[in-house]
């Protein structure tokens, strides 16, 4: 076998594929072959790097050298300069927006610095599709360890000693769950892998499977032990073509390999798992709703008790994860319980992933110990907020969660820290506002979501968010009064004490958190009418500073609807009756005289 | 494909596939490993440091010193090309020229493995380096 000198990895992932990726390693294989460097040089396809502002990415080792914004076209200069000549395509490099200066390698980036990578350890390190660079990377040895050498009641305490909580959004202790689950009796029990991930700007779980597919697989089969399960399922949405593709691969070479199936490495085990299809609905997630939709079913939640470990699929025992806990497990058994209790905080052990997005500077996926701060996450990893703007919130837990302020910046990030700041963990997305966001009219956007999401089955959420969603519109109209507030809080009190899964129960957080941490905002709105982030339309006009105006007749043009007016070099106008507040004006005016009031 | 058998056998499977990303995996960590910079501009290919780059990536891995090399453009000394630069951890980087594979045997067993010094060292400044990468 050849030695290789040099591995170029190029980023496999959704997103960077979406912008040509599988292009460019079919030219960076060319060009390798062209210039006769099979043996030198390896290209691989791998899992994501998480830096998706700047994909497609491309990584070439041992230098780290780290290329961001890679076309198919770049593949010629990377293999004649890098590859031959030893130097780095300047070019392509990634320049630092704060200090304006190229970084060489990832090892000097601000992104990666505070990361520990223990889910993604392998996004962007091996071949997903191929399961001998996952063998090479430790892969199958907590499965193999774990079946000749613990007792299912020894593997569960490790588990439970790490301190693992559940990253689906929930925060249960997963060794506690697997306890619960072994003691159930029934004659055929399964294991469910949680692949929904519905929220809206998530892509944590999804990027895992595409990256690393086997060290789910490899979980399940030991979560299938500890349990006395020999069937496992994965649920995932159907439009993640992407990762359901790799995942089938996967299980196809475990099977080929012997690590899954009869009789898994001689220990008498059996485990086999199979994927099943989601539509895509939010509410799908919930692990009861989840498991009538395996059944055949609506994807309808019903009460619990019955638990899952008591009456799941089928009516029997079933224990349900998450695609990010399960891909904690096989680093706990390999580097130890105790090390993994090492890191995060003293409740919450571990690390989180985040899908970081918004008005931030380096929008991707991120993977920080608990206990990290909101000001590390922004301004380290996120290289701070985009166009030097204001920091304004962080939305934490998608739907369910809420919005972290500047008062939050330095609070130590886990489970119960976020809940009691009022937001949550979530599965997590984290969505970054300036201060050109509007809170009222972010959290009518949640409820717009929820109230799309609803399964229906339940008043208080079918009805209540259908209100409470009227009511937030009423207040970017300009029309609520301020009592309206006080019924606002009262409704959402309501549906959040009687709904009767976790998408009514958790739906007005977004409504209650905003109205708590930006109450001068929505006073704003219902007594002066207006909206101080200039978003709410019904809320602003936009006007001509006439000392400004020298009448150039740039905004008159670009105006849709033709209601400014104005000769050439004369103040220009517009008409308010008209005006449909699109902002194409503003945009134009090249001498700042525009104003929106 | 014959399907793995037992936890030895995995972990031998395992041991055979380990090279397939030890690259990556090093590269991942590179504190406390040495580092190894071989020029590999025009003049350095034409005097032989393709086979020098060779040479080291079979020999060091052979005899287990956990080692990085890279390539790097042209470092400035192309009358004694090859050149190379080695970087024992806690040390400062040193240059040698006129590296063939007799010194390359030479510099991984007498430099890096005992820290004794060899002739041909080529006077530098850290600096230069950095900027010709
Ligand atoms: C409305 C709703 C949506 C959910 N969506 C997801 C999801 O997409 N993925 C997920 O893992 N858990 C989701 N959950 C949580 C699951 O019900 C369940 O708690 C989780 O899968 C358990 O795994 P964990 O303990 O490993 O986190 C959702 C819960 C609710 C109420
Ligand atoms: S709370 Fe909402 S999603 Fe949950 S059962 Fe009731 S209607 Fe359905
Ligand atoms: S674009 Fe600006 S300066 Fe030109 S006419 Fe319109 S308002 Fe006046
Ligand atoms: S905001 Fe749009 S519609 Fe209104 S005046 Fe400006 S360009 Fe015309």
């Amino acid at each position: 076998m050849a030695k290789y000198k040099m591995h170029m990895l190029v980023c496999g992932g959704t997103g960077c594929r979406a912008s040509a990726s599988d292009m460019l390693y079919e030219n960076l294989k060319k060009e390798v072959q062209d210039n006769n460097l099979e043996d030198d040089v390896q290209v691989v396809t791998t899992g994501c790097f998480g830096f998706c502002e700047k994909g497609p990415i491309v990584k070439v080792i041992p230098d780290n050298t780290f290329y961001v914004s890679v076309e198919p076209d770049d593949a010629k200069d990377i293999v004649a300069e890098h590859a031959i000549k030893g130097r780095s395509v300047k070019r392509l490099l990634y320049t630092d927006p704060a200090k304006k200066e190229q970084i060489p390698d990832s090892k000097h980036m601000g992104f990666y610095k505070k990361q520990i990578r223990i889910a993604l350890r392998n996004c962007g390190l091996i071949d997903p599709e191929n399961i001998e660079e996952y063998l090479a990377a430790d892969g199958y040895e907590a499965l193999g360890k774990v079946l000749a050498e613990m007792k299912p009641e020894e593997a569960i305490q490790e588990v439970i000693d790490s301190g693992l909580r559940g990253r689906g959004g929930g925060g249960f202790p997963t060794g506690i769950k697997w306890q619960i689950a072994s003691k159930v009796d029934g004659a055929q029990k399964y294991v469910v892998c949680n692949a929904d991930e519905g929220d809206p700007g998530a892509f944590m779980d999804r990027s895992i499977l595409e990256g690393d597919p086997h060290s789910v697989l490899e979980s399940m089969a030991i979560n299938g032990y500890c349990i006395g399960a020999t069937k496992g399922l994965i649920y995932i949405r159907a439009e993640y073509p992407l990762a359901i593709k790799r995942l089938k691969i996967a299980i196809k070479q475990a099977r080929e390999f012997g690590l899954l199936g009869k009789d898994i490495l001689g220990s008498g085990f059996d485990f086999d798992v199979e994927i099943r299809y989601g539509a895509g609905a939010f509410v799908c997630g919930e692990e009861t709703a989840l498991i009538h939709s395996m059944e055949g079913d609506r994807g309808e939640p019903t009460f619990k008790p019955p638990f899952p470990a008591q009456s799941g699929y089928l009516g029997m025992p079933t224990n349900v994860n998450n695609v990010e806990s399960y891909a904690n497990i096989p680093v706990i058994f390999n580097k130890g319980a105790k090390w993994f209790a090492s890191i995060g905080t003293e409740k919450s052990k571990g690390t989180k992933v985040f899908a970081l997005a918004g008005k931030i500077n380096n929008v991707g996926l991120i993977e920080v110990p608990m206990g990290i701060t909101l000001r590390e996450v922004i301004y380290e990893i996120g290289g701070g907020i985009k166009d030097g703007k204001k920091f304004k919130a962080v939305q934490t837990g998608g739907p369910s969660g809420g919005c972290l302020t500047e008062k939050h910046l330095d609070t130590p990030i886990d489970f119960d820290n976020l809940i009691a700041a009022g937001s949550m963990m979530g599965s997590g997305g984290m969505i970054v506002m300036d201060e050109d966001d509007c809170m009222v009219s972010v959290a009518k956007f949640y409820l717009d979501f929820t109230v799309e999401e609803s399964c229906g089955k339940c008043s208080p959420c079918r009805v209540g968010n259908k209100r409470l969603y009227e009511q937030l519109e009423l207040i970017t109209q300009g029309k609520a009064k301020k009592e309206d507030l006080d019924k606002l809080r009262n409704l959402s009190n309501v549906i959040r004490d009687t709904s009767l899964c976790g998408l009514g129960q958790t739906s007005p957080n977004p409504v209650l958190s905003t109205m708590d941490n930006f109450h001068e905002e929505y006073l704003a709105h219902v007594t002066d009418k207006q909206c101080p982030s200039g978003v709410c339309k019904d809320l602003i006009r936009y006007e001509v500073i006439a000392e400004n105006c020298v009448g150039c007749t740039a905004c008159a043009r670009n105006c849709p609807v033709n209601c400014i007016s104005g000769e050439r070099k004369q103040v220009h106008e517009i008409d308010q009756a008209l005006c449909i507040k699109c902002g194409a004006c503003l945009e134009k005016c090249k001498f700042n005289a525009i104003a929106v009031i | 494909m014959t399907k793995i058998k037992s936890l030895a056998d995995l972990k031998k499977m395992k041991s055979d596939l380990q090279s397939k990303i030890a690259l990556r995996e090093k590269s991942d960590t590179p504190e406390g490993r040495t580092l190894i910079k071989v020029a590999m501009a025009t003049c350095g290919i034409a005097s032989g440091s393709k086979q020098v780059m060779d040479f080291l990536v079979e020999e060091l891995d052979k005899r287990n010193v956990d080692a990085i090399v890279t390539q790097t453009g042209c470092m400035g000394y192309c009358y004694a090309e090859p050149t190379i630069e080695v970087t024992v951890p806690g040390k400062d980087p040193v240059v040698f020229g006129y590296v063939d594979t007799k010194k390359a045997d030479d510099i991984i067993e007498k430099y890096i493995k005992n820290g004794e010094l060899l002739e041909g060292i080529i006077p530098v400044n850290y600096e230069t380096i950095e900027k010709n990468k």
